[in-house]
């Protein structure tokens, strides 16, 4: 099953040229894409082809490991903003792109101070407003009905697949512009799988997704978009139905039939 | 016929190899009751002679002439207030310096020489603190043979342990529980305060009760540093009657601490002095376990707390 017709072609984003090296290696090589509003874009491709890495330089994650350079751009519409320029502060662009992480994260706090800590560090304290954006946020979440009477518990007791909720909860707590989810259901059991996965294709409808995935069918079945990596170097972007079923490149045909990866 | 032989042969191997684990296991098991023995030994020789001397005077007593009349009042409030200097300084010095190495200093061959180097500060001889202390507290900066000379002293002494055990309980925090808090958009402060130190206090507590349990029985920098024997009276009291009702006067008395009234009472000739420095031991043995049971429980209780 290919997801249908995508949605909208405004771009949110768009990857200019990114050339990106640790040390002197190159690990993501000239790329140039567009990442459209509230559109799912998956980034597949098999390992250490530098999804991830592609995926940590929207949030400037890299920046936390030391010096960094990156040459080339990653523009963010509608401000028209080069998040990787040496301008701009980090801190300013993780505070509009919010991520999801490969393994769980919750904060070993209770499920309310996870939600409510990305509007804390922003300076919000009013009670009533924290209240409403953790319930707000658990909903879109899909976890609302799960957790509500027990937000001040430890978070760290709930499953895994609720964890990646809590997680995706909190992302969304500070309404980003961009949700980057890297590889979200890859710790997780099939059903808790499957419930973020169908919560992922919800949440297109308020915010624009950018997602790293091993597992092509859930590309296939979510994104509207994908973009095939192979050892640094975009080889393919496209409608996710194109690239799945009629892909243009070799590579990418071989990567998807299975020849390879 | 094969290369690795017959199943009987095998057979015989396995239990020769056998034997070897039993040998080693009989090996490590006498190691073990042999040092227990002796220390137990010591504990409960001490234990003996020091019992009766045990009293609500002995706590209350100033050292006197006279053994029967002697105690340790002057030595566990000087050992207390140079702890507590001991603490003020180290704590904040050590956890700040533990860090800074591990969250905000580069990786690079400076941190690594200052790293090297900490470690090698934790195994120097304790008396050399004190001869350092006496040139650059005592003489340099004319603090005399205070508590506070002392508890600086110590401080340092203790600041190794403190600053090692502090990285070593902010490693053990996953690096994704900073990154969720970073992609949040949190500064590096923000993530530290609110993450970092709430998740590795438990580690942090208990190397600080580690190093004021060492610094509680150090004598050696102390005599150094010019800690007096005999003492008959107290510091002045922190808390006033009349404003400003605080006073610091009590940072520059002289002191004695507990195990070196106890030193002083072994290298007395009279036997009845030796029941004294066995009965001051007991006390001293029984605070340092008190405090290792502490961090023990703090340490059990945060686990419990923080899993990952």
């Amino acid at each position: 099953m290919v997801n249908s017709k995508a949605q909208s072609n405004i771009k949110k984003a768009e990857v200019i040229n990114l050339t990106f090296a640790y040390t002197d290696k190159n690990v993501i090589n000239s790329i140039s894409m567009p990442i459209f509003q509230n559109n799912i874009t998956a980034l597949i491709g098999p390992s250490g082809c530098g999804k991830t890495t592609l995926l940590r330089c929207f949030n400037r994650m890299h920046d936390l490991y030391g010096d960094v350079r990156y040459n080339g751009e990653i523009k963010l519409y509608p401000d028209n903003i080069n998040i990787l320029g040496r301008e701009i502060d980090p801190i300013e662009v993780r505070m509009k792109i919010g991520m999801v992480f490969q393994k769980p994260n919750p904060f070993p706090k209770s499920i309310y101070e996870n939600i409510s800590y990305g509007l804390k560090i922003r300076g919000i304290k009013k009670k009533s407003y924290l209240d409403d954006k953790v319930e707000d946020s658990l909903k879109k979440a899909g976890l609302w009905n799960e957790v509500s009477d027990r937000l001040h518990k430890s978070a760290g007791a709930l499953s895994g697949g609720q964890q990646q909720r809590v997680c995706i909860a909190r992302a969304l707590a500070t309404e980003p512009d961009l949700l980057l989810l890297d590889e979200p259901t890859s710790a997780l059991d099939p059903i808790g799988a499957a419930h973020i996965e169908e919560l992922v294709t919800e949440l297109k409808k308020t915010v624009t997704i950018l997602m790293v995935t091993h597992n092509l069918h859930q590309a296939a079945r979510t994104a509207d978009y994908t973009a095939f990596m192979y050892l640094g170097d975009l080889i393919e972007f496209g409608e996710s139905s194109q690239i799945f079923t009629n892909p243009k490149e070799q590579k990418t045909e071989n990567y998807i039939t299975g020849r390879f990866g | 016929m094969n290369q690795l032989g017959e199943t009987s042969q095998m057979k015989q191997r396995i239990e020769s190899l056998k034997r070897q684990d039993s040998y080693f296991w009989i090996l490590g098991l006498m190691t073990l009751v042999f040092v227990l023995v002796i220390l137990l030994s010591l504990i409960i020789d001490m234990a003996l002679s020091g019992w009766t001397r045990i009293s609500l005077d002995f706590f209350l007593s100033f050292p006197s002439r006279f053994p029967e009349k002697a105690g340790i009042l002057s030595a566990w409030v000087g050992s207390l207030c140079v702890v507590f200097v001991t603490a003020m300084i180290s704590i904040p010095l050590g956890v700040a310096s533990g860090i800074y190495l591990e969250e905000y200093s580069k990786k690079n061959i400076w941190t690594k020489i200052i790293e090297i180097n900490i470690l090698n500060l934790a195994g120097i001889p304790s008396i050399t603190y004190g001869l350092m202390a006496l040139g650059i507290f005592v003489y340099q900066f004319r603090l005399g043979q205070s508590i506070l000379t002392a508890g600086l002293t110590l401080g340092l002494l203790v600041l190794p342990i403190i600053i090692v055990t502090t990285r070593e309980a902010i490693r053990t925090i996953p690096s994704h529980i900073r990154e969720a808090s970073y992609s949040l958009g949190a500064t590096r402060w923000q993530t530290i305060w609110n993450h970092i130190l709430p998740y590795s206090s438990g580690g942090i507590l208990t190397g600080v009760v580690i190093a004021l349990s060492r610094a509680i029985g150090e004598t050696a920098p102390l005599i150094t540093v010019g800690a007096l024997t005999f003492i008959a009276f107290l510091p002045t009291p922190p808390v006033l009657a009349v404003p400003p009702f605080v006073s610091a006067g009590w940072l520059l008395d002289p002191y004695t601490v507990m195990p070196i009234q106890m030193f002083n009472w072994v290298s007395r000739p009279q036997e009845q002095f030796h029941v004294n420095a066995a009965a001051t031991g007991l006390v001293l043995l029984a605070m340092t376990l008190i405090l290792n049971a502490a961090a023990i429980f703090v340490r059990y209780r945060f686990r419990k707390k923080y899993k990952w």
